[in-house]
């Protein structure tokens, strides 16, 4: 069907609806029960159209979106309600019916690229797959398209590139080559399931654009899912909130980002709006923590290289930089988990060992660390009451009763309640409770310095800012010096004193927030700030004409 | 490629350094065997010192590890020595029982190795099914009987009752290749009865370990038939673990064959096996338990070396 062929549909009525969910309910099994996940939700799609899906995490976006192709994970059922596809109610379609649809006519973009594509076969093989399984065109002609599909992707070398493995290609590179898969068979309708969550700002940006592009050149209708509103604003046409499987609010883009109706709404769009008060410059001239000159490499695989970095008492020193950047490795450098081949660490000017295993167990206490995912830090098997109570025994010999005691006031210091935590395991938590009992568990030791590796990265919005609410609270109370290791802009610009740009294992840049924030930028650090998406529909277009303009 | 040579080479080094600890073991194991090949030859009225005299002749005065050593110059040098029981070269003995279990292992494997993946892909197509439990239940309870039970079994029924194979697969050079598959289809389905289950319910579990990836759920979303999902998506990531599950298997029907060899009076190695502890003939047993462990090893390094071609990561490096 050509473009405008489409457009004559959608002066038609009633017939330009491509997509109508009505009452919608999906039900998940947890605990030999089935619970409601999806609370009857309507969902209207015009040909041609973009409807971004946007909520935390359990609101039911991506729950919907697989339900708009007839759909349901393991261990979920559509239990009520219509889908109605073009006239055909996939709820009471065939599996030979929905399998016709699937692929052909509603295709489906996945979260993470590297591992929705088969690792066992190339990218063109996949991409031919559904067309030529579909019975839509041969072969050849599958990947002449797939060839066109890809330049037009500004995928680099669109005629190789297909005959390459996934490993073989980068994430950015990936994501546009399944949205490439996607529009195979020129469905009416794509779901992209958070396309670019994985991706680092740079890449997602580039991303974004393609897939913006090749969206309106084939006039796609899609459902958008994201829990970026920045980043749907720039994408859909409409945009529902969604909320614990309930819709909060749903309208066309812009009011909905100018002028939100629901407080959960203004709540989504103020996330990212704390930011730390100014500190005083730092007194005395030795640093609580030096890295100096350290060049680490894994194996022969060089990652730092003359990296150096100053963290003062009380102050919180972030450090940025895209996946691959070294950041994560300086801090195995700091913890001693990876001795650097040059250089050296020093704490209070006094030079620490280059394997953890030789520092003393009270330098090892001042120093401790939260990662990014809680799920992996804390043992399930553990009460939360021996993942807290194990460093006070540990480095401070606190045991019996003044540990009972001791444990229960580091609960209160992270806002949960003893009598309501102590005896729960991991099992029990949320994400967000459990990031706070791994920050409970840094607390025990009564370190001097809390690395945080990436700890709001796996944490939904919302519950992220309270998470570093609650980090400044307790560098406040307690004088903690934060070597606050992120990927994300928006982080830094809310937590930090001092800025570390690092760039393939180099830092490009550092100093004060006020100073790295403010123009003129190092290129890349210009690179990375305005690649955040703001929440103005505009700014996509608008950088992207920048970028054009400049070169 | 280079770095697969290097991984080839390093397994190839590994597995040498295997056979020689297995040969230092199996030294030391018929060591420990009780009796005495000496006494067990002349019988109980000869004299001390004619015994004494015998074990000068066969070398068994010597201390152990003067023995080892010299059976291992030997071997490296390909002369596995002669049987004491008869004074035949041992090569000459295992050629022609090696070839015959070697026969009724490739035999087996025919039947029993594309039976179990198929039956294998199969239940995890159809998992959770009528069909899967049947096959899982069959397959279990014919890993649960012992061998020489099966194979008595299939004699009552397929050589007594039905008289379609013989019973005793009593086969020689001069036979044609077709007679000789027939004489020893009994063994071979009784081996093919035993390692089935193992190999069908580790392809099933294999690929159904697989079916919750994000690359399966992409191939269900492309609308892919299910047959296709597993064939095509599925398996070729589940090759490692059935690859070595299949090695470990036919090391078996090489190494695992002396009872039913014994059952069908099959002209074996593990047959020669057995004749050989009996007789107290130590060079022929430690050249069998050698050639068994040299099966096991070999197979099991075609099993790493094939596991890591299955990896598209290591085949096609960036």
């Amino acid at each position: 069907m050509n473009a405008e062929a489409k457009t004559t549909a959608k002066t038609d009525g009633q017939s330009d609806v491509i997509l109508t969910m009505r009452g919608l309910r999906i039900e998940g099994y947890a605990d030999e029960v089935w619970h409601e996940i999806v609370h009857g939700v309507d969902v209207t799609l015009r040909r041609g159209e973009v409807l971004g899906l946007i909520g935390e995490s359990g609101a039911g976006k991506s729950t919907i979106g697989l339900a708009a192709m007839g759909f349901a994970r393991d261990g979920c059922r559509i239990s009520g309600g219509q889908i109605i596809f073009d006239g055909i109610d996939l709820t009471k379609a065939s599996d030979d019916e929905l399998r016709a649809l699937r692929g052909s006519r509603i295709a489906y973009v996945a979260q993470s690229a590297a591992a929705a594509f088969n690792p066992a076969h190339r990218l063109i093989d996949q991409y031919c797959e559904a067309p030529v399984q579909h019975g839509i065109m041969p072969r050849s002609e599958a990947e002449a398209d797939a060839k066109d599909l890809y330049g037009r992707l500004q995928l680099p070398d669109p005629d190789g590139i297909g005959f390459r493995y996934p490993h073989q290609v980068s994430g950015g590179q990936l994501q546009r080559a399944m949205t490439a898969m996607a529009m195979a068979c020129r469905p009416d309708l794509i779901v992209f399931d958070e396309p670019t969550t994985a991706l680092d700002v740079t890449t997602q940006i580039e991303v974004l654009a393609a897939i913006k592009n090749i969206v309106q050149q084939f006039d796609t209708a899609a459902l958008y899912i994201t829990h970026d509103l920045a980043v749907v604003s720039q994408m859909a046409d409409r945009i529902m909130v969604l909320r614990y499987g309930n819709l909060v609010e749903e309208g066309e883009t812009r009011p909905i980002v100018e002028d939100p109706q629901k407080d959960y709404t203004r709540d989504l769009l103020a996330v990212r709006t704390f930011r730390k008060p100014p500190v005083d410059e730092p007194e005395g001239d030795i640093p609580l923590l030096r890295v100096e000159n350290v060049t680490a490499a894994y194996g022969k695989v060089p990652v730092l290289s003359g990296v150096s970095m100053d963290i003062h008492e009380k102050r919180t020193v972030a450090v940025v930089g895209e996946s691959g950047s070294g950041k994560s490795t300086t801090a195995r450098v700091i913890t001693g988990l990876l001795p650097p081949s040059e250089g050296r660490v020093l704490y209070e000017g006094q030079a620490l060992d280059p394997t953890y295993r030789k520092r003393s167990k009270d330098e090892l206490r001042r120093l401790q660390m939260i990662y990014q995912m809680p799920d992996t830090a804390i043992n399930p098997r553990q009460r939360v009451r021996d993942i807290i109570g194990r460093p006070l025994e540990f480095y401070l010999a606190i045991r019996g009763e003044e540990k009972e005691a001791r444990v229960r006031q580091l609960l209160q210091m992270i806002e949960l309640d003893p009598d309501d935590f102590i005896d729960r395991h991991p099992g029990e938590l949320s994400g967000g409770q459990k990031q706070r009992i791994c920050i409970a568990r840094a607390l025990a030791a009564e370190p001097e310095l809390i690395i945080c590796d990436e700890v709001t990265s796996a944490l939904d919005q919302l519950v992220a800012e309270e998470i570093l609410k609650l980090l400044q609270r307790l560098q406040d109370d307690l004088g903690l010096a934060y070597m606050f290791i992120t990927h994300d802009l928006a982080t830094v610009k809310a937590i930090a004193d001092e800025i570390v740009v690092m760039l393939a294992g180099e830092v490009v840049e550092q100093g004060p927030k006020q100073e790295i924030l403010t123009p003129p930028h190092h290129e890349y650090t210009e690179l990375l700030l305005s690649s955040v998406p703001e929440m103005d529909p505009d700014w996509l277009d608008r950088v992207l004409e920048d970028r054009a303009a400049a070169i | 490629m280079s770095d697969i040579g290097k991984m080839v080479a390093q397994r190839l080094g590994l597995g040498l350094l295997t056979l020689f600890v297995v040969s230092l073991i199996i030294f030391l194991g018929v060591e420990l065997l009780p009796g005495d090949i000496a006494q067990e030859i002349l019988g109980q009225a000869a004299t001390e010192e004619t015994v004494a005299a015998f074990r000068r002749e066969l070398g068994l005065n010597l201390p152990p590890h003067e023995r080892y050593i010299a059976w291992l110059v030997n071997l490296l040098q390909g002369d596995f020595g002669k049987s004491l029981a008869n004074k035949r070269e041992i090569s000459e003995l295992l050629d022609v029982r090696l070839w015959n279990t070697l026969f009724l292992a490739a035999v087996a494997a025919v039947i029993s190795v594309p039976l179990a993946l198929t039956l294998g892909i199969l239940a995890a197509l159809y998992r959770n099914s009528i069909f899967d439990r049947a096959v899982n239940i069959m397959t279990l309870s014919s890993i649960s009987f012992p061998e020489f039970f099966v194979a008595y079994i299939l004699i009552l029924f397929l050589a007594v009752n039905l008289g379609v194979f013989p019973s005793i697969s009593n086969i020689s050079e001069e036979l044609s290749f077709g007679e000789r598959v027939y004489r020893c289809i009994l063994p071979a389905l009784t081996l093919t009865l035993v390692v089935v289950a193992h190999m069908m319910r580790m392809t099933r579990a294999a690929i159904i370990n697989l079916l919750a990836s994000p690359y399966i759920e992409m191939a269900r979303l492309k609308g892919l038939k299910p047959g296709r999902i597993i064939v095509k998506h599925a398996l070729p990531n589940a090759l490692a673990p059935i690859i070595n599950v299949v090695a470990i298997n036919l090391a078996y029907l090489v190494v695992g064959v002396v009872i039913v060899e014994v059952v069908f009076v099959y002209p074996g190695l593990g047959q020669l096996l057995v004749d050989s502890v009996s007789k107290r003939d130590i060079p022929v047993v430690q050249a069998c338990s050698l050639v068994f462990a040299m099966t096991y090893i070999l197979l099991n390094l075609l099993a790493d070396v094939l596991s890591i071609l299955s990896n598209p990561r290591l085949l096609h490096p960036r």
